[in-house]
């Protein structure tokens, strides 16, 4: 997970003492270093019970939940920060878990694979099968990646939603390439974002 | 060498009882003047009594949570999956205390013990307590032991309530409060189940108005009754399909057989009954099933449950089971969602079981080990 390279990223955006939540929290890795580093009060959501019980030894607070489900539960402007850290792309609604975020989140922090990156876009063009990639090691028939998405597709779909890019950072081992082309060369994106 | 059976459990312990003499208000405006609790402990008191982990027992539960009573003892205590070394609910770093509630038949003051100023059998003259009566008592017990904040206070089903109870009656004493298979206040459908249990004990002509015990006399058959119906409900559907089915305990539908056929499952509820008889009194029983009945978390809120649960200092463990449809997951989201609301911090998870309500009290593997990875930030 430390490869993926939004992690330092979430790290380095998220406020000192913040009310975070963590959507799709897994073991709890993040969230255990934002605490650790960052002493923020935080709460992760997971729909996997294993996931619960690894995070819940790390000391953090879980609550089992499908994200997909509305997140009714949480008041608008509950937290300072909602975080969805390379869960995006397993949504069913990727969409309607957006809207709801920068809701709930003063801001949301969003990371992603970039589908987009040249190795994947290679790799169908040659292979001419669906990608796979180390970081990205499922057959198109089993993968939990339902909704992958390019750095211009999301950026795209946050125009619609009305929400606001107030950052992003692609983390490449292109270094400068990535920031010029980021939908080609970033291997994963980070964005902060916001409501209109 | 064999293990010892005793191995993985607090031994042989013994329970212990302590007389409180004071006057005890109850919520109903009644008084006791004064009570008994028996009780059990397990592990050691810290010098600082820093480890002090209250259990509430359930219904039909008692001070004999953990443990054996002798070495021929062959039945632990109740929650012994729970309790014990290297358990979630660790004696080697706890020390735990669980009494038998008043209005109880196990030893503490309750409707089969006698009444001092007439010297005859409470009987259905025992006030009715509630879940609030029982963390009072709880915690003269607590004082009585040198104990003046508890680590943790535990519990599943009704003890889950007097857990929660804990939590915002005496927000200071409690740090961490665990409540399984809980729910904020019984449902119309939950009420009506204790309702046919309570009918099913005044039907029966030895019920005599609940002073059986003067005419030494017991409403057996009432009480079998009642424990089917509430047994019923402790286990889901598929549990009963996998192990009854439509299987016959005897007989056949052999025209030519002259045995009776008895389906499995009747012939086990029976016995869940008979087995309650010798060892419940039946006012006991109507008394835990209005307290149960009465029991609404959110009556601090005016009926909102997330203002009741604003004083609350405590961290929480909520926990449901998938299949448990007395108090259905959905009941303990509610406990959550308003700890949610109320900013508190709160861990949930509802585990995939097939053994209904009863799951609490069972060794499931997911259940034990969240419990466990849980309780390992309870200072100890």
């Amino acid at each position: 997970m430390m490869q993926r390279g939004d992690i330092d990223t979430i790290v380095s955006w998220v406020p000192h003492g913040g009310k975070v939540l963590d959507l799709g929290c897994g073991g709890g890795e993040l969230l255990h270093r934002l605490q650790t580093e960052k002493l923020v009060e935080g709460l992760g959501v997971d729909i996997d019970p294993a996931n619960i019980i690894v995070a819940v030894g790390k000391g953090l607070s879980v609550v089992q939940q499908n994200m997909e489900d509305g997140l009714q539960n949480f008041e608008d402007s509950r937290f300072d920060v909602v975080i969805i850290a390379y869960s995006l792309q397993v949504l069913k609604r990727p969409h309607a878990v957006l809207e709801r975020i920068v809701s709930i989140g003063g801001e949301a922090i969003v990371t992603f694979p970039n589908f987009g990156h040249w190795r994947s876009r290679l790799s169908l063009m040659f292979s001419g099968r669906m990608p796979k990639t180390k970081a990205l090691p499922y057959s198109w028939f089993d993968t939990p990646n339902i909704h992958f998405c390019t750095v211009a597709d999301f950026e795209s779909l946050c125009k619609d939603l009305s929400i606001v890019v107030v950052e992003r950072r692609m983390s490449s081992s292109t270094g400068l390439l990535a920031q010029l082309w980021p939908n080609l060369f970033a291997k994963s994106a980070s964005y902060r974002i916001t409501r209109r | 060498m064999a293990q010892h059976p005793f191995d993985n459990s607090v031994g042989i312990v013994s329970p212990q009882r302590a007389s409180f003499p004071e006057t005890l208000y109850l919520e109903s405006g009644e008084v006791l003047d004064g009570f008994e609790l028996v009780y059990e402990t397990y592990g050691e008191l810290r010098a600082d009594g820093g480890n002090a982990v209250l259990v509430c027992h359930a219904l039909s539960g008692n001070h004999h949570a953990a443990g054996f009573h002798s070495e021929e003892d062959n039945k632990p205590g109740w929650w012994d999956t729970v309790i014990g070394p290297g358990k979630p609910i660790d004696t080697n770093r706890f020390f735990v205390v669980c009494p038998n509630n008043i209005g109880g038949c196990d030893g503490s003051t309750g409707p089969s013990s006698r009444c001092e100023a007439t010297s005859q059998p409470w009987g259905s003259h025992f006030p009715q307590v509630t879940v609030a009566d029982w963390v009072e008592t709880q915690k003269r017990l607590a004082e009585h032991l040198n104990i003046q904040h508890w680590a943790a206070v535990i519990g599943g089903s009704l003890g889950g309530m007097q857990a929660l109870e804990w939590s915002i009656r005496y927000p200071d004493w409690v740090s961490h409060c665990v409540a399984i298979a809980a729910a904020p206040g019984l449902t119309a459908q939950n009420i009506a189940f204790n309702e046919i249990a309570r009918q099913a004990i005044f039907s029966d002509p030895e019920w005599r108005d609940g002073n059986y015990l003067d005419a030494a006399t017991n409403p057996a058959q009432g009480m079998a009754l009642a424990r089917m119906v509430g047994h019923l409900t402790y286990m889901s559907a598929d549990k009963m399909t996998d192990r009854f089915g439509r299987e016959l305990r005897q007989g056949s539908f052999d025209p030519d057989d002259d045995e009776e056929p008895i389906f499995q499952v009747e012939s086990y509820l029976r016995y869940q009954g008979s087995q309650f008889v010798g060892r419940f009194d039946a006012n006991t029983y109507v008394l835990m099933t209005r307290a149960l009945d009465r029991f609404d978390l959110s009556v601090g809120g005016q009926g909102n449950l997330t203002e009741a649960l604003t004083d609350a200092t405590a961290e929480f463990l909520i926990i449901s089971f998938s299949s448990d449809w007395r108090f259905a997951p959905s009941r303990s989201q509610e406990i959550v969602n308003a700890l949610l609301s109320a900013e508190k911090r709160v861990t949930y998870s509802d585990i995939e079981s097939d053994a209904g309500h009863d799951a609490f009290l069972l060794d499931d593997a997911n259940y034990l080990a969240l419990f466990s990875a849980w309780m390992g930030r309870v200072a100890a």
